[in-house]
């Protein structure tokens, strides 16, 4: 089967294409070059005055997991402003903060996007993840493995082991909970407040095991570059959320000595505390240590106004959040001596002044940052806005009058705190595609995605130019999944299943003899039941994994 | 003759997993670390090979397309028990959809004392390890915790070794309310659990005023339910002093109307520990024939747990209107379909509609059912995913034996196919 994309307006930053007109082939799921000599198209696609992108990949949204079916039933109210219906290709379920599996591969092709990684999956609870993320339809997925408040880590580092037992540990629990990535929330403090430490900052020390934040960030950034890793370490910092937390992620930034480290939702981590508040934007100095380090990426983790469900694995920072619940009902769990997990429904108003003046330093973030190679969008869904939100925030960083108008609006006191309306860089579309396409591809290391290059798989998203940006990126006309046609006109018209995106870095087999000591001593579970068999995503004949390459030559 | 170690159940709810099976055809015995919860569900003997409709033994095939014309001629099924594994639920789940029909696990009533807890406040909760390796006390509400799962305390808290504490031995263990049938909760080295007994419908004002101890409310009565407050306030005082206590409750031992509040007034007793420099979990107790499983997976599937309704196109939870017997009992149900893959003795209500029993081979009847699929057991007869009581870890279930039963999820994803 060829298909045959005519004439559209091509962004393809991956191959350094700014808007050109071209055309796309597409064989067999694989976009291929033009054939070459009389060769039958099979279906032909007129793409004239479209705009034609790769399926845009969201790198951090909280779609599938414990906290997330926590959050979840923790909402019913939610649901039934928002229930979807069965049509006779699509199952029914519900929407708005946190929709059901079937319901957010729906919306999220229904935008465009055909991939999402799910940024915290716990070793203990990642077959949840993995088992939730195969009843998300059409898209690929993929999960980064939630390391350092695990007591086998922390004890390693407690008694001195060298990098290269650390590292064979790391390689392991990817590879046993089928991660793509690695993640650390607030560094070793999930741990902390399971011994009623109730704050660490990142030269404090976990009162068990005398580790301080610092060293565990060091520690996995430098496994993960030896590993090969391509996704660098992926930091949820320490002290999420409180005034003045700018210092910490600045040093966070200073202390990681020149690794690869990816910060996520930097815009919980940009506050100062100055002001008759006591808070303040850090955003301009986050900014430009940003610039200023090639070795930082971030996601903005941007907020937008309304309700929604805040899910995190930091149960230290989310038991603190619980005063803010709204509506007031909250969930923390501390889990298996590996994570913990909180689950917090929040309501950011614009009439609220550290709420407005959080939309306006995630803002300030996407602005202030030059290089969309190492910005991502995100709002860290659900935590700053459900992922439904994004052809909005799309139009306020490309649309500075729309920006400043909204801004118009906030909270009084929040708008002279921010120095959003002097920033004039509207965003362009190959930005945009950069940033949420090409970049988040690179970020993550996927060998065929995110570009429309020969080689690639036929993810493609074709939109109609519109000067409203927000009507443009919310309903495309044409989204291809694997070259099928999966919506049309922002309605889904065909499923499938997505493959599972996994790296496989290699470990000295030896590392499961301590490992199976240590489980049949502490833990609940054999070793051997611990791990995730491949069986186990793809039995159903469903699922499937992709394994993606190493960097530098690590075999 | 095969013997399969480290054979996880899906029986107990505790997600023991070191259990020595040998197999023997299609005969199983327990040979190491059974308990009598799991060693009679492993080794129940097949009885029904093969699917009955109208008593008569037929196909599968014949089965599964009788089963769904049944189905298409109503016009609000109910689909009960949803006792089964993970790819069970999704089909069950599918099939649901697919026929407007309403979703009830045959547990929920119990589990909806929990669930309307959390839905209202919430909570803070553990999993096993952290009570395994750090519960330093345990307080244990209304239920004979070594009953309920024999293998609790020698798991979890008589463990040898534990990373944080320097003696297991040393933990204490309080009982309020219900007293344990037996010694498994003395320590090793001889301690016995303090208990304080009152009657079940005593608890939701004992456990109010232990709440308003630990928030060092002033109480002006001596006793309440039969316990002397100064007990209570002995009990509150160890909560407080503790380094990691673990609250308990088994929302199926709470027999009463509202007992979500009592539910509620322990979590709300947990929060305020916390609250009060040191830390505190609860743990409730549930996990069994998938009632974890099922609530899990219409979570992520509809958005709300396993007693939900498809017959407006969309989920519709209701955790009162949608109780299976109510619609039963109120005729507003007009067939039903009984999932249970685990116990062949928790048979559907009796009931004059139509009925569709997909269940572990062994099931006697009174009325015999219209359709009759006899299925696999997750676990023995097909490999699986079942969560545990604690809800976060999900354990991968072994194929032990060829019995050549279907499993729940191909019957009902037949049956799907077939509507």
């Amino acid at each position: 089967m060829l298909i045959k994309l005519t004439g559209g307006m091509v962004y393809d930053p991956a191959s350094g294409i700014d808007g050109q007109r071209q055309d796309i082939y597409i064989q067999d799921g694989r976009i291929v070059n033009k054939p070459v000599g009389e060769v039958q198209v099979d279906h032909e696609y007129d793409l004239k005055g479209k705009v034609v992108m790769a399926g845009a990949i969201d790198m951090h949204t909280h779609i599938g997991g414990g906290k997330v079916n926590i959050a979840r039933t923790l909402l019913p109210e939610d649901h039934r402003l928002d229930p979807v219906a069965r049509t006779d290709i699509t199952r029914s379920g519900c929407g708005h903060a946190a929709p059901s599996s079937f319901v957010t591969g729906y919306r999220y092709a229904e935008m465009g996007y055909t991939t999402g990684f799910e940024p915290a999956v716990l070793p203990a609870n990642a077959r949840q993840a993995h088992m939730e993320m195969a009843d998300i339809p059409i898209m690929d997925k993929g999960g980064y493995i939630m390391l350092g408040s695990d007591d086998y880590l922390l004890r390693m580092m407690t008694a001195k082991k060298d990098q290269k037992a650390i590292n064979d540990y790391v390689a392991w629990t990817i590879q046993a909970a089928k991660g793509i990535g690695i993640k650390v929330v607030n560094a070793g403090g999930i741990s902390a407040f399971k011994f009623n430490q109730r704050k660490l900052d990142l030269d404090e020390q976990n009162s068990h095991y005398g580790v301080t934040p610092r060293a565990i960030l060091k520690t996995l950034a430098t496994a993960v570059k030896e590993l090969g890793i391509a996704h660098p370490l992926h930091v949820h910092g320490c002290n999420l959320g409180v005034p003045g937390n700018m210092n910490t992620t600045l040093d966070t930034i200073q202390g990681i000595g020149g690794l690869p480290m990816h910060l996520t939702h930097i815009q919980f981590h940009s506050y100062g505390a100055e002001g008759d508040f006591k808070f303040s934007s850090g955003a301009a100095q986050i900014a430009e240590a940003i610039n200023k380090n090639k070795n930082i990426t971030v996601d903005v983790g941007q907020i937008m106004f309304g309700q929604t469900v805040t899910a995190s694995g930091d149960n230290m920072i989310q038991y603190i959040n619980h005063k803010h619940a709204s509506p007031n009902k909250w969930v923390t769990m501390d889990i298996e001596c590996d994570a913990g997990c909180g689950v917090v429904p929040f309501k950011y108003k614009d009439q609220n002044f550290v709420n407005a003046l959080q939309w306006a330093i995630g803002l300030e973030t996407f602005l202030l940052v030059d290089d969309p190679w190492r910005i991502s969008l995100t709002t860290d869904h659900p935590n700053g806005a459900p992922f439904t939100s994004y052809p909005h925030l799309i139009r306020l960083l490309m649309d500075r009058s729309f920006r400043n108008d909204r801004l118009s609006t906030i909270h009084p006191e929040a708008q002279k705190m921010t120095n959003l309306a002097s920033i004039n860089r509207e965003y362009t579309l190959n930005e945009i595609a950069i940033m949420t396409r090409a970049g988040a591809a690179k970020l993550i290391g996927l060998k065929d995605r995110g570009g429309l290059s020969a080689g690639n798989w036929g993810d493609i998203t074709v939109y109609t130019d519109n000067a409203d940006r927000q009507k443009m990126f919310e309903k495309p006309d044409y989204v291809f999944k694997d070259g099928e046609l999966v919506v049309k006109d922002g309605k889904v018209i065909h499923t499938k299943w997505g493959t599972t995106h996994v790296v496989k870095p290699d470990f000295d087999a030896s590392v499961e003899k301590d490992l199976k000591k240590y489980f049949d001593r502490f833990l609940t579970m054999k070793l051997d039941n611990f791990k995730i068999s491949d069986d186990e995503i793809t039995e159903d004949g469903r699922g499937s994994l992709t394994v993606h390459p190493l960097k530098g030559g690590v075999a | 003759m095969a013997e399969i170690t480290e054979v996880p159940s899906p029986f107990c709810g505790i997600g023991t997993d070191d259990l020595t099976i040998q197999v023997e055809g299609v005969s199983l015995k327990v040979t190491k670390n059974g308990c009598t919860v799991n060693t009679p569900a492993f080794e129940q003997a097949i009885t029904d090979t093969g699917p009955r409709v109208d008593g008569k033994k037929v196909s599968l095939d014949v089965a599964v397309a009788k089963a769904a014309a049944l189905l298409k001629d109503t016009n609000q099924p109910v689909i009960g028990g949803c006792a089964t594994d993970v790819n069970g639920m999704r089909a069950l789940l599918a099939l649901a959809d697919r026929s407007g029909a309403v979703v009830d696990n045959m547990n929920f009533t119990n589990a909806r004392r929990n669930f309307l807890a959390l839905q209202d406040s919430g909570w803070i909760n553990t999993t096993l390890a952290e009570v395994k390796n750090r519960c330093d006390l345990l307080l244990v509400v209304g239920v004979d915790l070594e009953a309920f799962a024999p293998r609790f305390f020698e798991h979890y808290l008589w463990n040898e070794e534990s990373m944080f504490l320097d003696d297991t031995g040393k933990r204490e263990v309080i009982y309020l309310g219900k007293a344990p049938s037996g010694n498994a909760s003395t320590s090793p080295t001889g301690q016995k659990a303090q208990v304080f007994e009152c009657g079940v419908a005593d608890l939701p004002e004992v456990v109010a005023v232990l709440r308003a101890l630990v928030k060092g409310n002033p109480i002006r009565v001596e006793s309440t339910g039969g316990v002397a407050v100064a007990d209570l306030q002995a009990i509150a005082d160890k909560l407080k002093a503790a380094k990691y206590s673990v609250v308990t409750w088994a929302a199926g031992a709470l027999t009463y109307n509202q007992a979500e509040l009592t539910v509620q007034t322990l979590s709300e007793m947990v929060k305020d520990l916390n609250s009060q420099n040191t830390r505190s979990s609860g743990l409730p107790l549930a996990g069994k024939e998938g009632d974890q499983t099922a609530n899990q997976v219409c979570g992520w599937t509809t958005g709300y747990p396993a007693r939900t309704r498809f017959s407006r196109g969309y989920p519709e939870y209701d955790p009162y209107l949608n109780d299976a017997n109510f619609l039963l009992d109120n005729g507003e149900a007009d067939a039903l379909v009984w999932v249970q893959a685990f116990n062949a003795g928790a048979v559907p209500p009796v009931t004059d509609l139509p009925t569709i029993v997909v269940g572990r081979s062994g099931m006697t009847f009174e009325h015999e059912p219209d359709v009759f699929i006899p299925v696999g057991t997750p676990g023995i007869d097909h490999a699986g995913h079942a969560y545990r009581m604690d809800n976060v870890v999900a354990i991968r279930l072994k194929k032990l034996r060829d019995s050549g039963l279907p499993s729940t999820a191909q019957v009902l994803s037949a049956i799907e196919q077939a509507f």
